[in-house]
This record gives structure tokens, C-alpha cells and sequence, in this order.
């Protein structure tokens, strides 16, 4: 897969970017329709979760829909029908996908390659089912207006700056769980996995725990991102646990660059922007994400963050060959 | 002094003027249409809306109270979310008064909470869910043409009479389809039929024939297909192929559209009883406004698209008679109002926020019956408003006063 | 006794009848994909959409052309296999030799283009495409009335996949194929054109694809999205016949036309997750897939 080791800026130019990237989401809503900043940040998360697990690990999963949507479901339903605040709705969401995540992985994690995708869309494809039989999930009707309530008890969510604010401090968490497992002794040995899986079991390593770990970590994220969704939106619908955004989150991770951090958040924003453009005009959308993927795999198979830190690495190889 | 009278006078009119054209907001009565532009439902609503609409606000003239109309659409591809996000905006930023169409129930049940909260209208023209006057019901959101009570009520209730009194049901398992199958059960039993059996089948199944096995193994006079779209299609495409209408048994659709049948040809579809909200070939005024459509957009106009259209129409009458863009008053006009269109003759909208519509049981030609394009349905009889309609005392809508 | 579990015995074979129909449709499907796969190592996700163009070539040929079924038997495969090598020579060539999920996620990206395409053009509900004249009408077989065009469809995906069996078991062509795609550098030292056997056999496997695509047009609508559900039970059965083997996919394909079409006697709604259930299980006791060679 691709080189996935961060670019190593100086210190200087990558405190300035991080300060730069916080002034910008807080500054966000006061520019920006908050509902719609907010709808960026639990996709990137979403992207970013699954990105954890193709990136880093090499396994391409295509159900992740699954995680994101029984998260959604479980926070509208904890939310409306047991009256629980946000906090514990999320956090029972988030139990809900590891759960769900724990068994689909053991599943899965048996078989690599093209197995292990079809497995995980085949499980997907029976949480599907279940979310279309099961009476609390109201068939296509969906679970709709979910009281947003207080955050702690006293954050009014239905104001809608401090909806995003608190959408915002928990995608920045949730991507800061990555960066931290990906810069981690755990995240090397997945690293050594996916490089040469052979070499690490004959060094010792219990790789199927690791890899199971990963795929946890991967879908309890996913599924804060979905239970965050809900949350904005106030419903939960068969959309959200179904195989095309399964697909969507693969095209927003290789857009973005798989196996690297940022990529997914740049690839989510671009989708979910792109989609928000054309509502209103008479392009196809389809036929343009389909475009998109097939210029992506040819060329930019390393995605637009990836293909830019290479460019940057090529440019300060070159400015330290001149010296 | 007279004069100076009528200078006052004058310069009070027009103060009282600038007044009632000052509370048309932001000084443009915006129009959009939230809809289907390229998925399942894009020949039925789509791009015919947003025409229909346009088409509507040419009719009325395209300013009222002295401010332009604008209408924009908006692509929801059946994704809840950026439909919900789309009508957020609309209302929120955009300065939207009313959003139309609307096809897809998970997404018309989310815009009525928006509505709700946003204090502006939503009239609903694609989605047919019951809960939209029921348990979600709004004083700001209309359900114009047709739910899935009509549509089963009209077609069961009229075929059974007609003598089709065994049944058996093809349902899709999703809600609608329940409701679907749920409804005519409910009309069959009650008129003296009989329901054989009742099979429920995936969204998007491409093979039938299995199931019209059973069906045609079960010895029903009537085969009740409740579905919609591409699975009615093939639904009816492969009914024919076994041979089941030519052996006796009838099929009777519970939602079928003109351009559905216009994609299956007549050979395929005819003899199939559907319930229809209009029928572009119904009388001249509905001859001409449909002609014009199909100039516009290649097709003849579906009851959905009518209804955009009736839907636009009786809005801007209300505005012009409230005086004020403003959602309550409107909504007021709206139901002070009876409503009349090309379409539409003499109907209200009632206390949860329904259309009280005439309904017409159609069947498809014959081919040899067919004598020009399009002229796909005979008109069987029409169905008063108080049949198709869930009656009040059943109404679980929180507006409607219990007796 | 009359029946067996609650259903009648002539109505059973009439079911299972229908499961050996679907099951001819998924055979053909299979067949192309396990032929992509088990000599490119390439998952043809655009398989749906060259089924799907193979049903509209059809149409087109009758509607616009004035040519008939029976000739666009021919031509719509000639036409989509010619479509498909462009696709391998300019496009999938660029990404041998990398990680196979680039030709998967490609695929993928074609297939949204396709659909996309077709579905602006000719919008959701699709065209119909009449059944030949010499194949209307049906047979009373006593505990079914098969309709003559479904037996056809039988047979027809019959000949097919056997031909196409022997084609790459048993002959001269195939055994290149065969020694192409397992050692590649070493047939090519002995003067075989490599690239282009590559770029014939996934010609070869989207014309096995619009074939049934054309089989299908009569039958189902002809619709942009026609291709899209099938894909992925497709697939499913793919995996669990095991994916190097040709043999194992066409033979689960029947296999699993039987299994729906009794899921579709006792719970209708499950007929869609059928496959899902039986991957699931079959990975997890067998993971190599019923007839998987790993």
C-alpha cells in the first residue's frame, strides 16, 4: 500500500498547521451553515475510521456502513424512546459498534485479501437486514425526530453553534485516538503486519489479536461518527447502514489517500461538498463520483494528501541535495 | 379641501400598500422542489416537478403582491441526510416560504419536523406515507395527492365490487408495503372477499416468478400487487409471461404511474386496475395543460408531477388572498380555500392537513383500444374524496379534535 | 404423502424449476467473473454494468437497428467484449503488478460511471425488450406452466458455460491461458503474446456478461440499474464456490438458485440475504470456498 509515514516537518510548520486548523473550526460556523460543517466533520471521522483499517492494516472492508448506521439507529432510538442524554446515547452507540464490530471481526479477520472484503459486505449486508425487520428501526420511515437534549445537562443542543462545537471537540478527539494509535507501538506491529504478516507471526506476534484490535478500534470509531450523525440530523434511516455508503466511505478514503491521516478528512470534505453543490443542478452525480474514483485509482492512487506530501518530500529532497 | 382629502387619502393607500407588499419577506416568494433528479423515482417526479412547478407559477403570473416568484430545486438521490440538510438550508439560509414534491417518506418525515420548527411550509406530492397525517402530522405541512390508503382503498374496494373477491397479495417488505398490504386486506374483508395469502418480497427483487407461482397456485381471482416502481414493472412484465392473465386472473396495482406503464407497454400491463389521483387525457383543460408539459419534458405528466403543479398553484392563490408570505397566515388561506386546478375540482384540505380529493379507478387499455400516445388508461369510474381518505375519528393526527 | 413441510410436491418442483432458471442467470454471471478473477486475479466489480449494457445493446439493436433477438445474441457480446478489452488495454493494464485492490476500486469506479450514464440517458424505469416470437408462450408440464423462453434460458447458459469450460480446460487457447496467468514471465519467453491473452480473457469474461445480459432482456426490465442488484449475489457466489475455480463458481450458482428458490417458499423476505447466510457459513467451516483450490 502506500508509504504511510508522516511527512517530517519541521516543528514550526506543523504547530502553525495545527493552530491554523483549530482557528478554523472554531471560527467555522460564524462562515459556514453550522449544520453542514458539522455533517463534514462526522463523515471525515467516519473516513478516518475506516481509513484505519485499510491504511494501516491493508484490510478493505466493505461494510463499514454497518458500524456508522446500528450507531445511528442505537443514538436515536437511546435518545427518543429511553430518554437518555446525548453523552450516554453516544456511549452506547459506540458500546453498540464495537460489539457488532468484535463479532464481524472474528469473523472476518479469519480470511485476507478479497475474502476478508466480502465477508465484512456479507455481514454488513445481514445488519442491513436486520435494521429493515427489526420494528424499532421503523422499516424506510426511519427513526425520526430525535430529541438532541442537553450536553452534560446544561449544553443546549439545538443551538445549532453549540451542536457543532460539541460535534467538533468529539471528531477531534476521535481523529487524535487514531493519530495516537497509529504512532504507537500497537500501530507499528500493525504496520509490521500488513508489510510482511508471515515475518511478524514468526516473530512472536498474536497478529489476529492485533488485527481484531484494529478492526474494534476501527468500527467503535465509526460508530461515533454515525451516533454523532444522528445526533445533528435528529433521524437514523436505512441510508446510513446501507451498501453504497459503504462505497461512498471507500471513495472519500481514496480520494483523501489511503494511510494518511489527514487524507480521509480532505477526501470527506470534498464528497460531502461536491454532493451539496450538484443537488441543485442537473449534473449527474453518479456518473461524476464514478469519474472521480477511476481518475483517483489511475493517477492519484495515492490520493491528494498522499500525492502532496510526496511532492513536498521530492521538494526538500531536492532542496537538500542542492545544499 | 376635497382635494386636500383625497391627497391624504391617497397618500395613505399607498402607505397601507407599502405595507402589505413590505411583508412578502426578503421581497421574493421563493418556491423549491425537493426531489428525485437522477434515481428510482426521477421519471415520476424529477425533473417533471420542478416543470410542473415553473409551469404553475407561469399560470398564476409570475409576480405576487407585487414581488417576483422564484423557483429552485434541489436533488435529495434519496439520501435522508443531504435531503434533510437541503431543506435546512432552504429554509434556514436560502429564504425558501414553501418546499414541494418530495419523494421518499423517510426524508418528507424528516422535512415536517423541519417545517415545524422552521415556522414555513411543506406541501408533499411524491411521498404517500400515512404518518404525514397521522402521528406527524403539522398545521404546516399538506399532503397533496395520494397515500397509500387512497391508493389501496380505490383499487381494492372498487375491484371487489366488480367481482373480484378472492385475493392474494404480492407485498414489498418495506413499510409502505406493509401498509400497502395491510390496507387492502382491511377493504377486501370488509367488502366480502377473501384474502388467500399474502407473500412479502425484498426491495428491488428482479424475479417474480416464484412468487407469481403462488399466486397462481392459490386459485385467487385477483392478484393485489403491492409495490412500486421497477418492482411493480417486472412484477407485471413477468405476470404475463406465465400466463396468468390470460388464464383468468385479474392483476390490480396498488401504486402504478402512467409512465410506468408507458415503459411496459400496453401488451404487458393491460387489464390492470390502478387508483389514480389524475389522468392527463381526462377532459380538455387537463388535455391542454399536459400537452403543453410533454412538450416541455418528452412525457406525459404522472399524478405526482399534477399535484407539484396544484400544489404550487393553490399556494400562490393564497398568498395573494393572505396579503403576507407569512406561514400561518397562508396556511389559513390555504384551508379557506377550496382548490381548483387543471387537475383538480372542488377539493379541501382538511384539519390534519390532507387533500380531500376525487380519486379515479383506471384500468389500461387494450392495445387495439389505444388510439394515439400515451393513451394508456380508461377512466372506470371516479372515487369521492370520502371513500379514499382515512376518516377523522380514526385519526391518530394530535390536531384533529376528539369527539 | 402429499407434500412436504407444508407445500405440495408439484408446487415444489415448480420452485425449483424457477431456482434452476435463476440459477442458469447466475451461472453465466459467475462464470465470467471467476474466469476474470481466476486468470487476471482482477475483481471485475463492472461485471453488473457490462450485463447491464449487454441488455441494452439488445434494445438498441431491436429499436433503433430493426435487429432482431437472435442476431443481437451475437453482437451485443461482440460488442461489450470489444468494449471490455478497450477497458483492460487502457485502463486495467495501467495497474498490474500493483496491489489488486486498485483493479477492484477501478472496476468499481467504472461500473458508478456506467450505471450513472445510463441512468441519465434513460432515466429509472427502463425499456422493455419483447420475447422473441419463436420462443412465446409456454408448456404445461403438469406441475408448472414453464414458459418456452425460461426453458430457453436453461439451455442456453448451459451450452455456454460448458463451452466456455472445455474452451479453457481442454483446448490449445486455454492451456495459454492458463500457463499466462500462473507464470507469466516464463510463457512470455516462449514467444505468447501475454498482454494480449490478458486483454482476450477479460474480453471474454464481459461478453459472458452481456450474454446473459441479452438472455435477460426479455425477462426483466431493461434498466440502468439492472446490473446492481445482481452484482453482489454474483459475487457472494464467486467467493463461495471458491475463486480460482470455474467449475465451483458455475456449480454454486445452480447450487444457490436452488437455495433461494426455497427460501422463497418459506420466508420470501430472506431471499435476497440467502447468499449471505450461506457465504458466512461456508467461510467459516471451508474457508477456501466449496471448491476453492487455496
Amino acid at each position: 500500500m502506500t508509504d504511510s509515514s508522516s511527512v517530517k516537518s519541521p516543528w514550526l510548520v506543523s504547530t502553525a498547521v495545527t493552530v491554523v486548523c483549530i482557528a478554523g473550526l472554531v471560527l467555522a460556523p460564524f462562515f459556514l451553515y453550522p449544520i453542514l460543517l458539522a455533517k463534514l466533520l462526522c463523515f471525515a471521522l467516519f473516513a478516518c475510521a475506516f481509513n484505519l483499517l485499510i491504511g494501516y492494516v491493508g484490510l478493505l472492508s466493505f461494510g463499514h456502513a454497518a458500524f456508522f448506521g446500528i450507531a445511528a439507529y442505537s443514538t436515536a432510538h437511546a435518545l427518543k424512546e429511553w430518554g437518555l442524554s446525548a453523552e450516554f446515547g453516544l456511549l452506547f452507540a459506540v458500546l453498540v459498534s464495537a460489539v457488532i464490530g468484535f463479532f464481524m471481526g472474528l469473523l472476518a479477520i479469519r480470511r485476507q485479501g478479497i475474502y476478508f472484503s466480502m465477508i465484512t459486505l456479507a455481514l454488513a449486508q445481514l445488519v442491513y437486514f436486520f435494521c429493515l425487520q427489526a420494528p424499532f428501526t421503523h422499516g424506510e420511515d426511519g427513526i425520526q425526530n430525535v430529541p438532541r437534549g442537553l450536553w452534560f445537562g446544561f449544553i443546549d443542543l439545538n443551538n445549532l453553534t453549540a451542536l457543532y462545537y460539541v460535534v467538533a471537540t468529539l471528531c477531534v478527539l476521535g481523529y487524535l485516538v487514531i493519530w495516537r494509535v497509529v504512532n504507537s507501538p500497537f500501530g507499528n506491529i500493525l504496520k509490521a503486519i500488513r508489510e510482511n504478516e508471515p515475518r511478524a507471526i514468526s516473530l512472536g506476534y498474536r497478529v489476529q489479536r492485533y488485527k481484531l484490535g484494529a478492526f474494534v478500534i476501527s468500527a467503535s470509531l465509526a460508530g461515533l461518527a454515525g451516533g454523532l450523525k444522528a445526533l445533528v440530523f435528529q433521524l437514523a434511516t436505512l441510508n446510513d447502514v446501507s451498501w453504497s455508503l459503504s462505497g461512498e466511505v471507500v471513495l472519500m478514503t481514496l480520494l483523501g489517500g489511503i494511510g494518511t491521516l489527514f487524507g480521509p478528512v480532505v477526501g470527506a470534505s470534498l464528497i460531502i461538498s461536491l454532493e451539496s453543490m450538484l443537488a441543485g443542478s442537473e449534473f449527474p452525480l453518479q456518473v461524476i463520483l464514478g469519474l472521480i474514483f477511476v481518475v483517483c485509482v489511475l493517477s492519484f492512487s495515492r490520493g491528494i494528501v498522499g500525492e502532496a506530501s510526496r511532492i513536498i518530500k521530492r521538494k526538500k529532497s531536492v532542496l537538500h541535495s542542492l545544499r | 379641501m376635497f382635494r386636500k382629502i383625497n391627497l391624504i387619502a391617497a397618500a395613505c393607500a399607498t402607505f397601507v400598500a407599502m405595507q402589505a407588499s413590505a411583508q412578502v419577506t426578503d421581497n421574493v416568494v421563493k418556491i423549491g422542489v425537493l426531489t428525485d433528479m437522477a434515481g428510482v423515482t426521477a421519471d415520476i417526479t424529477g425533473k417533471g416537478s420542478l416543470v410542473a412547478a415553473q409551469m404553475a407559477v407561469q399560470e398564476f403570473g409570475s409576480t405576487v403582491l407585487g414581488k417576483p416568484i422564484q423557483v429552485i430545486s434541489g436533488d435529495h438521490q434519496h439520501k435522508t441526510d443531504l435531503g434533510a440538510s437541503i431543506a435546512r438550508q432552504w429554509y434556514d439560509t436560502d429564504k425558501v416560504d414553501v418546499i414541494v414534491d418530495i419523494p421518499n417518506s423517510a426524508i418528507a418525515l424528516a422535512v415536517q419536523g423541519i417545517a415545524k420548527q422552521a415556522k414555513k411550509l411543506v406541501m408533499y406530492s411524491g411521498a404517500g406515507t400515512t404518518a404525514l397525517t397521522n402521528e406527524q402530522c403539522s398545521p404546516y405541512g399538506f399532503h397533496w395527492t395520494y397515500d397509500t390508503y387512497a391508493m389501496a382503498h380505490g383499487t381494492a374496494s372498487a375491484v371487489v365490487k366488480a367481482g373480484g373477491k378472492s385475493w392474494f397479495l404480492l407485498a414489498s417488505d418495506y413499510a409502505f408495503g406493509a401498509q400497502l398490504a395491510k390496507d387492502t386486506s382491511e377493504v377486501v374483508v370488509a367488502e366480502g372477499g377473501k384474502i388467500l395469502g399474502t407473500v412479502k418480497h425484498p426491495l428491488n427483487l428482479a424475479d417474480f416468478s416464484s412468487l407469481l407461482l403462488q399466486a397462481q397456485s392459490s386459485g385467487a381471482n385477483v392478484i393485489g400487487i403491492a409495490n412500486a416502481g421497477n418492482d411493480t414493472i417486472n412484477a407485471i412484465k413477468q405476470a404475463g409471461e406465465f400466463g396468468i392473465t390470460q388464464k383468468g386472473q385479474n392483476l390490480a396495482a396498488m401504486i402504478l404511474m402512467i409512465n410506468d406503464v408507458h415503459s411496459l407497454g400496453l401488451p404487458a400491463a393491460q387489464g390492470t386496475y390502478l387508483t389514480t389521483a389524475s389522468y392527463w387525457d381526462m377532459n380538455a383543460k387537463t388535455r391542454t395543460w399536459s400537452k403543453a408539459f410533454m412538450e416541455k419534458t418528452g412525457a406525459m405528466p404522472s399524478m405526482l408531477q399534477a399535484g407539484v403543479y396544484g400544489s404550487v398553484l393553490h399556494y400562490l392563490k393564497a398568498v395573494k388572498a393572505a396579503g403576507t408570505d407569512d406561514a400561518d397566515k397562508v396556511a389559513a388561506a390555504m384551508r379557506a380555500m377550496p382548490i381548483n386546478d387543471a387537475f383538480t375540482e372542488n377539493a379541501v384540505i382538511r384539519a390534519d392537513g390532507r387533500v380531500l380529493r376525487d380519486m379515479y379507478l383506471a384500468k389500461v387499455k387494450t392495445p387495439s383500444a389505444s388510439k394515439y400516445a400515451w393513451d394508456y388508461f380508461e377512466i372506470v369510474r371516479k372515487i369521492p374524496a370520502a371513500d379514499s381518505v382515512i376518516p377523522l375519528s380514526a385519526s391518530k393526527c394530535p390536531l384533529v379534535a376528539k369527539k | 404423502m402429499d407434500s412436504f413441510l407444508g407445500i405440495s410436491y408439484p408446487a415444489l418442483f415448480g420452485q425449483l424449476m424457477i431456482g434452476l432458471i435463476n440459477g442458469s442467470f447466475y451461472a453465466l454471471l459467475s462464470l465470467g467473473l471467476a474466469v476474470i478473477f481466476g486468470m487476471l486475479h482482477v475483481v471485475n466489480f463492472a461485471h453488473g454494468a457490462q450485463y447491464m449494457l449487454g441488455a441494452f445493446v439488445a434494445w438498441f439493436l431491436l429499436n433503433k437497428l430493426d435487429i432482431g433477438y437472435w442476431p443481437a445474441l451475437l453482437i451485443a457480446p461482440v460488442t461489450v467484449a470489444i468494449f471490455g478489452a478497450l477497458i483492460e488495454r487502457f485502463l486495467l493494464s495501467r495497474l498490474r503488478g500493483k496491489d489488486p485492490i486498485y483493479g477492484l476500486l477501478l472496476t468499481f469506479g467504472l461500473a458508478m460511471t456506467l450505471e450513472g450514464t445510463f441512468q441519465y440517458l434513460y432515466g429509472s424505469s427502463g425499456r422493455t425488450y419483447g420475447v422473441p416470437s419463436a420462443l412465446t408462450g409456454g408448456l404445461n408440464l403438469g406441475f408448472m406452466y414453464l414458459p418456452i423462453y425460461r426453458g430457453w434460458v436453461i439451455v442456453a447458459s448451459l451450452i455456454v458455460c460448458v463451452a466456455t469450460w472445455c474452451l479453457i480446460e481442454k483446448t490449445k487457447v486455454g492451456m495459454y491461458l492458463r500457463a499466462a496467468t500462473e507464470k507469466s514471465l516464463q510463457t512470455q519467453s516462449f514467444g505468447i503474446n501475454v498482454p494480449l491473452l490478458i486483454t482476450l480473457t477479460y474480453a471474454v469474461g464481459a461478453g459472458l456478461a452481456a450474454f446473459a445480459g441479452v438472455l435477460a432482456a426479455p425477462i426483466y426490465q431493461v434498466g440502468a440499474l439492472m446490473g446492481q442488484n445482481i452484482i453482489i449475489v454474483v459475487f457472494a457466489i464467486v467467493v463461495i464456490g471458491g475463486m480460482g475455480s470455474i467449475f465451483g463458481a458455475v456449480a454454486t450458482a445452480y447450487l444457490l438458485g436452488l437455495v433461494e428458490a426455497i427460501t422463497k417458499i418459506y420466508y420470501p423476505q430472506g431471499s435476497s440475504i440467502a447468499v449471505f447466510v450461506v457465504m458466512a457459513v461456508v467461510l467459516m467451516i471451508r474457508p477456501a470456498g466449496l471448491f476453492g483450490k487455496e
